[in-house]
């Protein structure tokens, strides 16, 4: 109790204070886990999408004449590709990251209060936000898989993610039956309305390789995603215990 | 007297966290929205194999 009033106290801790504190947690702890995230990319995924890519390309030719080896030389580790493919991992989960500790702060005003295992709890339902709703609708693509229009496809996606993260919230902080009523309806709605599917199927990959995509994908995310989440919610408790009171300058 | 303190102080609390928590939140969006879905094509070249792995629509 007491020192959650100390916490609360307002006139010691402005907009500005709050804003730096919520970037910092958010930043590091994004940063952190999109590294990880990167590298387990690298390790786990790259190599799947760099065989279909031999597909896509038409290097190789599923069922074609003769039978191709499902083990292929994938060339040598392309450093400025990886970079710039560490680089924007970590910026995702840098945006992730925001996102997450933006909301953990709004609802320790309302009284939640937010710890590294809760934030284990945040994590999973991020992924289940950003990965895996949008992923019942539209599987993680490996390059050269028949696939709709990009922007409906983006427009749905985003609506997914939205509709989902909203009904997790109304679930954990909504009282009522009206408040879960309608996060089940948002949960189902966008899978009911269903996500833009291509006219044929006349993907050049193997299904092998990009059932392995995918799971590879949700894997990585998940590992990811409950990781970002223990960082944050460890990460905001640090500074807002250690956050000492500012002097007005 | 102490009850009154309290509403005050917390509304004031959620004030001040409402705002920057809201700026945050726009800013973390903005960096998925531009490495995740913005089409342009030198973007989408250099953060291809990241939009694939973390399930963005990509092309």
């Amino acid at each position: 109790m007491m020192p959650r009033m100390t916490r609360v106290t307002p006139s010691a801790s402005p907009a500005t204070e709050m804003f730096s504190r919520i970037v910092t947690s958010g930043l590091i702890a994004g940063a952190a886990a999109g590294l990880i995230a990167a590298l387990l990319q690298l390790w786990f995924v790259q190599p799947v999408l760099l065989h279909a890519e031999l597909y896509e390309s038409g290097q190789l030719t599923h069922f074609g004449a003769e039978t191709v080896s499902a083990h292929q030389n994938l060339g040598p580790f392309e450093w400025s590709r990886n970079m710039l493919s560490v680089l924007f991992t970590m910026m995702v989960y840098a945006g992730y990251g925001l996102m997450l500790v933006a909301l953990m702060a709004v609802t320790e005003v309302q009284g939640n209060t937010v710890s590294a295992r809760q934030g284990l709890l945040w994590g999973l339902a991020g992924f289940v936000t950003m990965q895996l709703a949008p992923a019942f609708g539209l599987a993680p693509e490996v390059p050269g898989v028949a696939a709709a229009d990009v922007q409906l496809r983006a427009i749905w996606w985003l609506g997914t993610a939205v509709a989902t993260g909203l009904a997790l919230w109304l679930i954990v902080f909504g009282k009522g039956w009206a408040a879960w009523g309608a996060a089940i309806i948002l949960i189902i709605a966008p899978h009911l309305i269903g996500a833009p599917q291509p006219d044929s199927y006349a993907g050049p990959v193997p299904p092998e390789l990009a059932a392995e995509f995918a799971g590879r994908s949700l894997g990585v995310g998940a590992m990811a995603w409950t990781l970002l989440g223990l960082l944050s919610g460890w990460l905001w408790q640090r500074e807002a215990q250690g956050a000492p009171v500012p002097q007005a300058a | 007297m102490t009850a009154k303190t309290m509403t005050t102080s917390s509304a004031a609390g959620a004030r001040s966290v409402l705002l920057p928590a809201i700026a945050a939140f726009a800013i973390g969006f903005g960096l998925i929205f531009v490495s995740g879905l913005v089409q342009a094509e030198t973007l989408h070249d250099a953060a291809h194999d990241t939009r694939h792995a973390v399930g963005f629509p990509c092309h």
